[in-house]
């Protein structure tokens, strides 16, 4: 079959793979429809994230068909219409119990490899590197899908398949960081980052009750998007003082909860930009936590940080003084999705949630490492590619 | 950028090899509690999200626990906070000396890494009836930059923390 592969930092090529084959009773072979970019999948290309080999297929969020089921599963069949949640998690263990399925005992090959970079090891994904069980991606036109009926959520027929596509990473990674955070009614929120998961973040704010929810970047194609398709604020950090704006729009107090939706390659109009990127080059820090430091700067006092953004390793210059002074709850996760999926899928059907306008290019899988460098250098207002490996 | 993965690829080539020089054999662990501290073979414990009489039904350990034979000892107690079982694992013959062990570690054929991978896949077994596998056949392909990860890869149950 055709896949998208990483050959190296920043080489990408579409080339011929074994096809997946069933490996589990309770495994789903799945006909990729639709698959999207994801900002965290820049880490892997920049060879920011040093667990990848040659030949790695890329690719966490998706939509497609069941084409096969292992004997063991039962709550779907071939035929189905899918979307599968980017974290693979067995749905026994006591984390998956607790809802919390990225932190899955059982998804992951490779449990030495993160156990002993992060002490414990979470569950797998797709497309993410060896580190997080080195399972092929979904930028390809058939992917194996382990614990179908944990991961696997039927599309309702009311839902397209544009906007079931989002409802597999960044709708729920964006609800998490909502709801984990303890955005509640009359909550003033500020989202660092107008990506698709930064968007998701700020719309869940938006449903979950909250007073005003202001939303940050640096490119105005997004931020306009985030104005007309979320109906939230938004601030530019180029043109605007983030700090004083975020204190006038929220009485003096600072945002409730601040939601950190960028990552490890943040940006910066300020000199920290430049201090990390050395840092980062030099291999003094591996990520860039610029962001998250003005989230727990601009937080007010006894409020809530969440970290949406993948982080890989060790940062500089951390304010852990602004953080015990203030008395802020800092909380991180990836995205516990199967927690979430089945609501959002019900809410896209309603109307409620919507995503379509995140999709800005669409193109076949032959393309897709145009439509990375698209993506990377958020060219012609990239905010996703979608790649379609199969009609 | 590749020399920037090359160098990450040290370091964690760098974190693994401080593992198979015997940093995650050293500690102790609360299953001993109230015995004095000495160096020999440390419990390996896992907690399985069943109840005692799921993990070793009609006193029957899943096969990979089971294959271990007389070569380990096993005890199985309640989790507390009703997280299940756990379940510790130790070699019976305690003296071994550091850099031989090492040396069969590195070389995969550390007893104490037989144990990580049963316990491992015996939990799977109990909590979901199957041990997940990699997929196959894999799409990657051998460079010599990629030759520390794959050794990583290849050892992914037996090694790390447990």
């Amino acid at each position: 079959m055709k896949a998208l592969v990483w050959e190296g930092a920043n080489e990408l090529a579409v080339r011929q793979v074994p096809d997946p084959k069933i490996r589990n009773e309770q495994d789903a072979i799945v006909r990729v429809r639709r698959t999207v970019t994801c900002g965290s999948d820049l880490h892997l290309l920049g060879g920011y994230i040093p667990f990848m080999e040659r030949g790695d297929v890329l690719g966490h969020e998706f939509l497609g068909e069941i084409v096969e089921v292992g004997p063991q599963v039962r709550n779907h069949k071939v035929g189905d219409r899918v979307v599968v949640c980017s974290f693979i998690s067995c749905g026994k263990c006591w984390y998956c119990q607790q809802q919390q399925f990225s932190l899955c005992d059982n998804g992951n090959t490779n449990p030495a490899i993160t156990e002993n970079v992060w002490g414990s090891a979470p569950g797998g994904c797709y497309g993410y590197s060896h580190a997080l069980g080195g399972f092929a991606g979904s930028h390809a036109e058939y992917i194996r899908v382990p614990y179908a009926d944990q991961g696997a959520f039927t599309v309702p027929d009311a839902v397209s398949d544009e906007r079931a596509l989002f409802a597999s990473d960044s709708a729920p990674t964006g609800w998490m960081g909502a709801d984990l955070a303890g955005v509640k009614p009359g909550d003033v929120v500020a989202v660092w980052g107008a990506g698709a998961v930064g968007q998701m973040a700020a719309r869940a704010s938006v449903l979950l009750g909250a007073d005003r929810v202001i939303v940050i970047d640096r490119l105005d194609n997004r931020l306009q998007m985030a104005q007309t398709h979320l109906g939230v604020e938004t601030l530019n950090y180029e043109q605007q003082d983030i700090g004083a704006e975020l204190l006038e729009r929220s009485g003096g107090r600072g945002p409730d909860v601040c939601i950190e939706a960028v990552g490890m390659e943040a940006h910066s109009n300020g000199p920290q930009l430049w201090y990390d990127q050395v840092k980062q080059q030099l291999r003094i820090e591996s990520d860039r936590p610029i962001a998250a430091r003005e989230a727990i700067y601009n937080c007010r006092k006894g409020g809530s940080v969440f970290v949406l953004g993948v982080f890989a390793g060790l940062v500089d210059k951390f304010p852990l003084g602004a953080l015990m002074n203030k008395g802020l709850t800092l909380r991180g996760a990836q995205q516990h999705g199967q927690r979430y999926i089945p609501m959002l899928l019900e809410r896209m059907a309603r109307g409620e949630l919507v995503t379509e306008h995140l999709a800005t290019h669409t193109m076949p899988l032959d393309e897709a490492p145009r439509g990375y460098e698209m993506f990377k250098q958020k060219l012609d207002g990239c905010v996703r590619a979608v790649f379609q490996p199969t009609s | 950028m590749r020399w920037l993965i090359g160098g990450a690829v040290a370091l964690a080539g760098g974190m693994v090899a401080r593992r198979l020089l015997g940093g995650a054999g050293r500690s102790n662990d609360q299953w001993q509690r109230g015995q004095a501290r000495r160096r020999g073979p440390r419990w390996h414990v896992a907690t399985v999200n069943r109840p005692a009489g799921d993990v070793a039904p009609g006193g029957q350990f899943p096969e990979p626990l089971a294959g271990l034979g007389d070569a380990v000892e096993i005890q199985v107690r309640p989790a507390a906070g009703g997280r299940g079982t756990e379940i510790a694992v130790r070699l019976r013959d305690g003296a071994r000396l550091p850099l031989a062990a090492a040396a069969r570690r590195a070389a995969g054929r550390d007893p104490e890494q037989a144990i990580r991978a049963a316990l491992r896949e015996s939990k799977q077994l109990i909590e979901t009836s199957e041990v997940l596998h990699p997929d196959y056949p894999p799409t990657t392909e051998s460079t010599p930059l990629n030759k520390p990860l794959q050794m990583a890869t290849r050892q992914g149950r037996r090694e790390g923390r447990l």
